[in-house]
């Protein structure tokens, strides 16, 4: 920025403004600035709350980095993308363009029920599917009443399917936003494009590339962003319906955190981890953001 | 032109779509409904409205606390956050404020940032103020990490008001204060219902900031927060109870949701596709 574009900027400032913002931005320099530094800080000390801290400089880095507990949590963070944003999107997209013609009746019924998962509280959400997940539960009464006794299984206590068990909790409470934001983007398309596409002679797929996905990125995009960090977030779902278990078989990044600054009370360590999680969380939706911003322009 | 065929298929998607959203709420609202004496049957009562569960949920888990203070809580945030958002909403959106590009950008910054960032250095700060395991100790933090998405979302609303309508006002004599009190919140008023509604939801339901900063004060903790104890010790002993209590704490927000959806989600769509 030029000299003279800063002088220009200061002179037509309105400095009555400050009055204006100071309220909202002591609050979120107090309670979100300030604590980002403190955690970062905190990472470069080895300390329990009990004995005074040690400076350890980037030691609890090195420590974590080179915990494979650390790989495994972010590697089932991984498949929680897969199933908390990925398919979701893909299963709404599907349905919007099957969808793409019909005028439906009773939408705003279909749409409130849809987005409901998005509503109730995530401890409630994880309770209910721990019942339905569970050995008594309804789906291995189905699966018995089809006489498929064999495969029945306390789903979230089974190390070979409580990862993909919570996975599937979260496509549950994603799709339907995803669906709802999306069939509202493609109403925007016009049926005269649509029929004179037909007679053109587009196939579906045709359609899904050159109609569907242009006139929707915006939607698309904001879907990919809430349901990514979401998906990295995780706390809430995998700490109600499995505390991480068995074994280590659905920790995530979040639950390590949280484990190891209130439990084992490894502060620094636990401060690196978050602060290791913050940088790949706003890479991510920084990305995004920037790829959306490209392809608005 | 729609064939019927077409037509069959789309409405099939749509109720499959909404059957499965609802199963698990359904399904453990007949779990609630189950006496312990039947367990063995419980697949097969479905009308059985044996309401025991619900009894027991109450007096064992003192949930009338938990929505007090969950209440509490809620509206002080969502009251706080509107106050500061509505005012640096306009600020951003029609004066010239000093360094908007570069505080825009750090608050872009706190909206994507996730809680774990600073939940650590949130303790540490609590506990050096005597804070902890007090209202303020969720309400503070709560409307600080709300203000991002809050004023964004107001910024946007209050730039897309017409600009002649703000000049005709102030040629009217009335000075910024007034303007923004009586043409601005007015016109705004459904924006700031739908925001108020999200803000609500969004600390009704946090989970991880109550539970590291009311760790151990039975008496404030939220309902989320008082569910996960509640269910927490009496896992897998005893499934009926623990289903009642989700139901009796998700009720609540599911009535108020049948009155509110409507906007809600016209809200949300229209304020997705603005940001």
């Amino acid at each position: 920025m030029s000299l003279k574009k800063l002088m220009w900027r200061f002179r037509y400032a309105e400095w009555s403004s400050l009055l204006f913002i100071a309220p909202a931005i002591s609050l979120f320099s107090i309670f979100v600035v300030y604590p980002i530094f403190q955690t970062i800080w905190l990472s470069f000390w080895k300390w329990d709350r009990i004995s005074p801290g040690v400076w350890v400089g980037l030691d609890n880095y090195i420590k974590v980095l080179s915990n494979p507990e650390i790989y495994s949590a972010f590697s089932h963070s991984l498949v929680f993308v897969l199933f908390y944003s990925l398919i979701p999107i893909a299963v709404g997209l599907l349905i919007t363009l099957l969808l793409l013609r019909v005028k439906i009746r009773g939408e705003s019924f279909f749409r409130a029920i849809l987005f409901l998962p998005q509503i109730i509280s995530t401890v409630v959400v994880a309770i209910s599917w721990r019942w339905i997940y569970a050995a008594d539960g309804p789906i291995n009464a189905l699966l018995a009443k089809f006489g498929a006794e064999k495969i029945t299984t306390a789903w979230l206590g089974n190390f070979d399917t409580s990862l993909i068990a919570v996975g599937i909790i979260g496509t549950w409470i994603n799709y339907g936003l995803a669906m709802i934001l999306f069939l509202s983007g493609a109403q925007r398309i016009s049926q005269d494009l649509l029929d004179a596409d037909r007679i053109d002679g587009a196939n579906m797929r045709q359609e899904f590339r050159y109609i569907l996905i242009p006139s929707i990125k915006g939607e698309i995009s904001i879907v990919l962003i809430i349901t990514l960090t979401f998906a990295l977030r995780n706390f809430d779902i995998v700490w109600n319906a499995t505390q991480g278990g068995p074994g280590n078989s659905t920790n995530v990044p979040s639950l390590f955190i949280y484990k190891s600054a209130f439990v084992n009370r490894y502060v620094g360590e636990a401060a690196a981890t978050s602060f290791l999680l913050a940088i790949v969380i706003l890479a991510v939706t920084g990305l995004l953001l920037l790829a959306r911003r490209e392809s608005h322009d | 032109m729609i064939n019927i065929k077409e037509k069959t298929i789309a409405y099939f998607v749509l109720i499959l779509g909404a059957v499965i959203a609802i199963y698990p709420l359904f399904s453990i609202v007949n779990l609630s409904l189950t006496s312990k004496s039947s367990n063995s049957k419980v697949q097969n009562e479905f009308f059985g409205f044996y309401l025991g569960n619900y009894v027991e949920a109450w007096q064992r888990g003192a949930f009338n606390h938990a929505m007090l203070s969950s209440l509490l809580v809620s509206s002080c945030v969502v009251l706080l956050t509107l106050f500061c958002a509505i005012l640096a909403g306009y600020a951003f959106a029609l004066m010239q404020v000093p360094f908007a590009k570069t505080i825009l950008v750090l608050l872009l910054f706190g909206l994507v940032m996730p809680y774990e960032g600073v939940v650590i250095s949130l303790y540490e700060m609590m506990s050096s103020l005597h804070l902890l395991n007090t209202y303020w100790a969720l309400i503070l933090p709560q409307v600080a990490l709300s203000m991002p998405f809050a004023v964004l979302w107001l910024r946007t609303f209050f730039s897309t008001v017409p600009k002649s309508i703000i000049e005709s006002a102030s040629l009217d004599g009335a000075n910024r204060i007034q303007s923004l009190r009586f043409i601005l919140i007015p016109l705004a008023k459904s924006a700031i219902g739908t925001l108020a509604t999200l803000l609500f939801l969004f600390t009704w339901n946090e989970f991880l900031l109550a539970l590291v900063l009311i760790p151990s004060n039975t008496s404030i903790q939220t309902v989320p927060l008082s569910l996960s104890f509640f269910a927490g010790n009496r896992r897998n002993s005893e499934p009926p109870v623990t289903a009642a209590a989700a139901v009796l704490v998700a009720l609540p927000v599911l009535i108020a949701y049948l009155f509110l959806q409507r906007r809600l989600i016209r809200g949300i769509i229209s304020g997705a596709v603005k940001e």
